[in-house]
């Protein structure tokens, strides 16, 4: 089996393409590059959304990136089962997309935060968690001025009910974000959204930590198991 | 509906009306200069050239009173092979080894930053970007040294908050880590903070470019965003003339940034250096227009023609003086090739970037600027760009600086702690003072891992980005200035500034190698403070020879003051080290249970400038600590030397020792069990802030190795004590402080002073 193609999307205004680039790289994948403006996935077998500011996110973070050209293809791909990892601006689109449920909002302290953070894995059987342990604690960055996530209870409710929420802030919430979520997922659990920095923590010479690589390895290992990886391809190539 | 049709000052209009009034005074041009404008065109200037000539001979640009100064660092420079690219042009370029250059300068942006805080310090960090882009760089990291009036003033939450949010808010955006600085209360900067920010870029050797149009026929293109009528008369007006609490508002001279436009004029700009299709390249920054037109034209090797009416407008209703002015951000200005134009249309339309020709490179020796078919400027882009005015501005030593010098804080006249209760008193007030506690309030707002190469960031000694992962080569880079030192000597305090930058960089394990500086200094039609001025360019100048690390450029800030009072002396030094291997740098954070504590250096009776003296009674007097680069450049090959038996390193400097150990506990969770020499007072050895020191931390077994290449390098090498486990900081004899006792307040200052 060749190796799965990971496709990192840049929009103008996307800061940490080249470091979740790099990250998937050192987990193993062939990494694409995808540009805003372009409607092919190039065979891509999971997408990465970046950090970053898009087109400037002067306006509500995300919502100009969503009808971006590449973004229909991810929106489309991804309902058919493509794994989609959004950290920090690629969550915040993902939840402009409606691939997941809530918004994320300015911090409630106002101010840009950029911290190493606590962050506990509340579920590790998505197709971005499986290669940690249960209810494992790690430390990676987190960096945002909106950062917030906030749903209503209905909605908040439902996630919890249904393991969606990934991953939790402990020792401290950056952001005000409700229930202290940092990360949920889609029903299937192949679209993740990710207010941490998992791609600044793949080696402690450069980051706080290893303990962000887990993310890029467990797509691997999800798209290298039976079936998955084939079931995505073919629904974004035909 | 009035149909007022303004009229067109045209050089033939010029030519004819010699004698019409022109408001030269209201554009910051003096009498003499006005003369000599009229001298080199043989006639009056048209309004437009009027309004270059303004911007261009002003202080911020023409270094008018500073220039016959800084000659100095060309004429001592020191022998080097590292310089590539010298002073004059955007940045200064440094072979870092391995083909790799790297470029870096610090500049200022303390006028605005006071009207606007966050705008001002948003477009100080714009605009140094572009100038390390203009190189041929790619930006790879910011830092900023910044300075604050009083703690307990009304107005420093407003400007603390707005210049960090500004630069934060801009630097983030732009995906630059931010790897660290200063920021600096005095009540000296409370009309008058300063925002002195730095850029450093990485590019190949090959890849450097100049700012020049050469080439008859090649096309020069303006690019970015487009202009506006921000920022006019922003380096004359603002940046050139004292603040005067009864002047009219000078809001509408401040920039507005737009930092998403900035990220894609990097990408866009890297991408047609990649392609090759650039010839000349300049930002466009104070002065806007006038000053990238005449620049470019005056280092090429032809005239220079532009279509000014062709300049995309945010604002219809804009004068073409006001256009040559105006300081709107995000633009840039290239020379291309005619066969290369499509191409480089191509990269601009693919990040959405305006670019339009605005002009060509002539045969003629003129730039020449037509608004429509009328020819408004016509001059030797040289007299602009580079033949302004210079200054032999009279600077006298101030008669009050006998009395200063002579005011030393002996212990008599102003009680120092004995007891280990009043030790431990006063250490606990240094960590809770404005100046030395915990940056976090600060740094949190700012983005240090963004493109994955950050290896040290606040709060380590100095900031280290590796620029190759294959190979891991890396630069370090520190900024600081104890303004105190340099308002006692500012010979000294330039020179004081240097040698802590020096050291910064050294105790990482990464080799200094050269200097760039941000001269703050009052206004220089003040003799005393133009005294203060050549004597720290002079200090820098001698101090920058002896350590063999040459200045690549920099920037002059003068007229910082209000009214009558001056800032302080205020040198900011950035210094630049390469590390061939960023896997081997040493931190502060490290050291393990067991490690020996030695103090490499030598403490004499240092208490002038200091922190101690400064918290303790405000009191500036007497003489700085004594200046020794040599010791400094022995400390700095020990360190490298053995780094690899180094667990932890500090340099020891503002606070001295106890802050230096203190930090070390702090940043690490361990203890440390400390024995301080017998023949020092207690005092002293903890809280003098004399040069040329480290503490490090190495294994039991790594002790001696070190100890003899400090005797061989001629350092003066103590043991003085162990990490222990217990989680706090005990001096033998004098107190014991828990951590926790320590960070309360470390932790608490900042946050309460913007509370």
């Amino acid at each position: 089996m060749s190796t799965a193609r990971v496709g990192v999307v840049t929009f103008p205004g996307s800061l940490d393409d080249g470091d979740a680039a790099r990250a998937a790289r050192v987990a193993g994948a062939d990494v694409v590059r995808l540009w805003h403006a372009d409607t092919d996935l190039s065979g891509c077998d999971a997408v990465i959304l970046p950090g970053g500011f898009s087109y400037g996110d002067y306006l509500r973070c995300g919502a100009i990136a969503r009808f971006s050209p590449m973004m229909a293809q991810v929106v489309e791909a991804a309902r058919d089962g493509l794994p989609v990892l959004g950290i920090c601006n690629g969550f915040q689109i993902l939840c402009e997309s409606h691939l997941l449920p809530g918004a994320l909002i300015r911090n409630d302290h106002l101010h840009f935060i950029c911290r190493d953070q606590r962050i506990q894995i509340e579920n590790n059987t998505t197709a971005w968690t499986k290669d940690f342990p249960v209810a494992h604690e790690i430390v990676i960055p987190v960096k945002n001025g909106e950062g917030g996530y906030v749903a209503d209870d209905r909605t908040l409710d439902m996630l919890e009910a249904q393991g969606r929420v990934i991953a939790r802030y402990v020792g401290g919430n950056p952001n005000g974000s409700y229930r202290d979520i940092a990360g949920i997922t889609n029903e299937s659990g192949t679209v993740v959204g990710l207010m941490p920095h998992p791609e600044h923590a793949i080696d402690t010479l450069t980051g706080p930590t290893a303990d962000g690589l887990p993310f890029f390895t467990s797509v691997m290992s999800f798209l290298n198991s039976a079936g998955h990886r084939t079931d995505a391809h073919a629904g974004v190539t035909a | 509906m009035s149909t007022t049709t303004r009229v067109v000052d045209t050089v033939q209009r010029a030519a004819t009306t010699p004698d019409i009034e022109q408001p030269w005074a209201d554009l910051g041009v003096k009498a003499d200069e006005y003369a000599r404008i009229r001298e080199i065109l043989g006639r009056r200037p048209t309004s437009a050239e009027l309004a270059m000539y303004s911007v261009m001979w002003s202080e911020h640009c023409s270094y008018k009173s500073s220039k016959v100064h800084l000659r100095q660092f060309g004429d001592k420079q020191p022998k080097t092979d590292a310089l590539l690219v010298g002073i004059g042009e955007n940045a200064g370029v440094v072979d870092v080894g391995d083909g790799w250059a790297v470029t870096f300068k610090v500049e200022s942006h303390n006028h605005p930053s006071y009207i606007e805080p966050y705008q001002g310090a948003a477009t100080g960090v714009g605009g140094i970007v572009r100038d390390i882009l203009a190189m041929g760089a790619r930006p790879i990291a910011v830092m900023d040294s910044l300075r604050f009036g009083a703690p307990s003033h009304p107005d420093t939450t407003r400007v603390v908050s707005g210049i960090v949010a500004g630069v934060g808010g801009y630097g983030n955006c732009l995906g630059l880590p931010n790897i660290g600085g200063e920021a600096v209360f005095d009540p000296c900067y409370q009309g008058n903070p300063l925002v002195n920010a730095l850029c450093v870029g990485a590019m190949r050797h090959e890849d450097i470019h100049l700012a020049k149009a050469s080439g008859v026929g090649n096309l020069v293109v303006l690019y970015g965003a487009r202009t506006g009528g921000d920022g006019i008369g922003g380096v004359s007006v603002l940046a050139s003339e004292s603040f005067d609490a009864t002047g009219p508002a000078k809001r509408p001279a401040v920039q507005v940034g737009d930092p998403f436009m900035e990220k894609l004029l990097i990408e866009c700009t890297l991408a047609m250096f990649q392609a090759h299709l650039v010839e000349g390249i300049q930002d466009l920054g104070g002065a806007g227009l006038s000053c990238a037109t005449s620049e470019l034209a005056s280092n090429g090797d032809g005239g220079m023609r532009i279509h000014l009416e062709r300049v995309p407008l945010r604002d219809a209703t804009l004068t073409p003086e006001e256009i040559l002015m105006s300081e709107s951000q995000e633009r840039m200005m290239a020379v291309v090739r005619p066969e290369n134009i499509e191409a480089f249309m191509d990269i601009c339309r693919r990040w959405d970037v305006i670019a339009t020709v605005v002009g060509e490179v002539t045969d003629g020796t003129h730039l020449q600027v037509f608004w429509h078919d009328d020819l408004i400027v016509d001059v030797p882009p040289r007299t602009v760009a580079h033949d302004g005015p210079v200054y032999n501005r009279p600077f006298s030593r101030p008669q009050w600086l006998d009395a200063r010098q002579a005011d030393e804080p002996t212990a008599e006249k102003l009680p120092r702690p004995k007891t280990g209760e009043e030790l431990r008193d006063a250490l606990l007030s240094l960590l809770g003072s404005a100046n030395l506690s915990s940056r976090e309030w600060i740094t949190s707002q700012y983005d240090r891992y963004v493109l994955g190469n950050t290896v040290l960031a606040m709060p380590d000694d100095a900031g280290i980005v590796r620029i190759d992962e294959s190979s891991q080569r890396g630069i370090a880079v520190s900024l600081d200035c104890n303004s105190r030192f340099g308002a006692l000597d500012p010979y000294l305090g330039a020179q004081l500034a240097l040698s802590e930058a020096y050291r910064n960089v050294a105790v990482t394990g990464a080799t200094p190698l050269a200097i760039t500086d941000c001269l703050n200094f009052g206004s220089p039609e003040d003799p005393a403070v133009m005294w203060q001025f050549a004597e720290a360019v002079r200090g820098l100048a001698d101090g920058c020879l002896e350590l063999g690390t040459p200045v690549t450029g920099g920037n002059v800030s003068l007229y910082n003051q209000t009214g009558e009072t001056a800032i302080h002396p205020t040198p900011v030094v950035g210094v630049l080290g390469v590390i061939d291997d960023v896997r081997t740098r040493v931190s502060i954070k490290g050291g393990r249970i067991g490690d020996v504590v030695l103090l490499l250096g030598t403490t004499a009776e240092e208490i002038a400038g200091g922190e101690w003296l400064h918290v303790a009674y405000g009191h500036i007097g007497g003489m700085p600590p004594q200046v020794n680069l040599a010791a400094e450049m022995a400390l700095a090959s020990l360190i490298r030397a053995v780094r690899e038996h180094l667990t932890s390193a500090h340099d020891v400097s503002d606070g001295g020792l106890a802050i230096a150990l203190a930090e070390l506990v702090l940043r690490n969770d361990y203890g440390l069990s400390v024995q301080l020499p017998l023949q020092t007072e207690a005092f002293i050895a903890l809280f003098s802030e004399s040069v040329a020191r480290a503490v490090v931390t190495v294994t039991v077994a790594d002790v001696d190795a070190v100890m003899a290449a400090a005797a061989a390098a001629g350092v003066e090498c103590t043991p003085i004590g162990h990490v222990t486990s217990d989680a706090a900081l005990d001096i033998a004899g004098c107190f014991r402080l828990e951590v926790e006792q320590m960070r309360q307040p470390w932790q608490a200052a900042l946050p309460a002073i913007m509370a």
